[in-house]
């Protein structure tokens, strides 16, 4: 049994990809009108309730200021992004990746939860399934930050409203709702960023996000003993020459 | 087994990295990739909201204190200038293109027409949103005035305004023509539209963002295709930074 099936692995790239230049497209968007309000309108900036920082080219795609650009890419990545997560909840509903890893107890959000599952997570006991924290934060982006991303997206499409007017009631406003796309958008930056740290600890783990990888916990019987492979395909065990 | 998948995705992953790159952005296959996304989400809009789906209308309360004015706020032409001065007396709306009663109508009588009055929510591509009261006939009842022939696609307004030399341009094809909400604008929050919002008629389309909505507008053009208008991407906008022209996300 793989430790990430298939779906999980083909989601992960394509959605890696797509936010990273959704988030940096986004960047350069904001860029066109850097305040943000609550509310249905907004546009003098005296009624902000934040104003933003020039993003710097580093920071966008592309790395100048074009908003015609910006958007183009926005919107054409926002398609495997919404589609990819509409996607990966019917595959993790379906495979048992949503029950068996990203379902919390009330025990999980306990101080003393967290403070094992820190713990744990630098020992082998991080192989062996989700623990409290990881529960909660995969189901912090995955049931709220990513969903709240594409409803905050379609909310701000004017052409999306009529089909869904409840949507811009239920977020606040079109400001409100493009409030929340920004804040939505860095809180899944904040967790790119100890995603990417931790992984990087222990590269193993990126390498089993294309690979599969085994899983730890195999509670099935051992399988059994591979036949010995042939004398001639042995790999020299010391490294040295097999042949003079 | 595990070979095939992961060198295809590896492959993938870096097709969509060099993706991220500037050169990529002029290709045809950026192009046509970012026509499909438009295409994409114009039809998935019109398959949900359907092609009469209503924008949200808010009340007199919801509205923004005052409406902002962006692009083109002042018009250069004197004959305009004039016309403006004296609250366009000798303003004439053309109504022309592949109909078969071509139209030129005063402002009094484009007030005569039946009329719409609706508050909507205007929301500019650069991300700021203002709310007013809008008042006017429906396009749809000067395009059968007019009676618009077989074969036209799409709806251009040519306008009077002038910017970075070039005279402002839109279009829309006949889903939006046709829309309940589609109106020509004479009057905002209950007065003459002020210089800066578009005097004496602006359009209304309120499924698409702000640089869809043609302000000085002198001419609704019935056309099968706009390939020879402008640069031939279907507005102003669009011709000079390449934005979208279906503006619906």
């Amino acid at each position: 049994m793989k430790k990430h099936v298939l779906s999980t692995r083909l989601w992960h790239w394509v959605n890696a990809a797509a936010i990273i230049v959704l988030f940096m497209t986004g960047l350069n968007i904001s860029n066109a009108h850097r305040y943000l309000y609550w509310g249905d309108y907004g546009f003098d900036p005296k009624d902000a309730w934040l104003g933003v920082i020039k993003f710097p080219g580093w920071a966008t795609i592309p790395q100048h200021y074009n908003l015609a650009l910006a958007r183009d890419w926005h919107t054409t990545a926002a398609w495997p992004f919404g589609v990819g997560l509409l996607f990966i909840w019917v595959a993790m509903l379906v495979n048992g990746h949503f029950r068996r890893d990203l379902t919390t107890t009330p025990r999980d959000w306990t101080p003393g939860a967290v403070i094992s599952s820190i713990k744990a997570h630098s020992g082998d006991a991080a192989a062996q399934g989700y623990n409290p924290v990881q529960r909660i934060l995969y189901g912090m982006v995955f049931g709220v930050l990513l969903p709240l991303m594409l409803f905050t997206g379609l909310a701000i499409s004017p052409g999306f409203q009529a089909a869904a007017p409840w949507l811009l009631d239920v977020l606040g406003g079109r400001q409100s709702a493009r409030s929340l796309h920004f804040i939505a958008a860095w809180g899944i930056f904040g967790f790119f960023v100890i995603h990417i740290v931790l992984a990087l600890i222990d590269w193993r783990l990126i390498l089993e996000m294309f690979t599969g990888g085994r899983r730890a916990d195999a509670a099935a019987p051992p399988a059994p003993a591979p036949a010995p492979p042939e004398p001639d395909a042995m790999p020299p065990e010391d490294g040295a020459p097999a042949h003079g | 087994m595990v070979d095939l998948p992961r060198r295809s995705l590896l492959a993938g992953i870096a097709a969509m990295g060099a993706a991220a790159c500037s050169k990529i952005n002029e290709s045809e296959t950026a192009k046509s990739l970012f026509k499909a996304a438009e295409d994409g989400h114009r039809i998935t809009h019109r398959a949900l909201a359907g092609k009469q789906g209503l924008a949200p209308e808010y009340s007199r309360a919801e509205s923004s204190p005052t409406f902002r004015g962006n692009g083109s706020v002042t018009v250069a032409d004197p004959f305009y200038q004039e016309q403006l001065a004296r609250g366009f007396p000798e303003w004439k709306l053309e109504v022309k293109g592949l109909v078969e009663k071509p139209l030129a109508l005063t402002l009094a009588e484009v007030r005569a027409l039946p009329q719409r009055t609706q508050i909507t929510r205007h929301d500019c591509v650069e991300g700021w949103s203002a709310i007013g009261e809008w008042q006017g006939p429906q396009l749809a009842a000067l395009l059968d005035a007019a009676k618009v022939k077989e074969g036209a696609n799409f709806i251009v307004f040519r306008c009077a305004d002038v910017l970075y030399g070039r005279d402002y341009y839109e279009s829309i094809d006949m889903v939006d023509a046709y829309h309940p909400q589609t109106i020509i604008a004479h009057t905002l929050n209950g007065e003459p539209l002020p210089e800066k919002n578009g005097a004496p008629l602006r359009m209304r389309i309120e499924r698409q963002l702000g640089y869809k909505q043609a302000k000085y507008v002198k001419a609704i053009e019935a056309v099968a295709s706009f390939d020879d208008i402008g640069q031939g991407k279907g507005g102003f906008w669009e011709d000079v930074a390449g934005y979208q022209w279906y503006a619906g996300v």
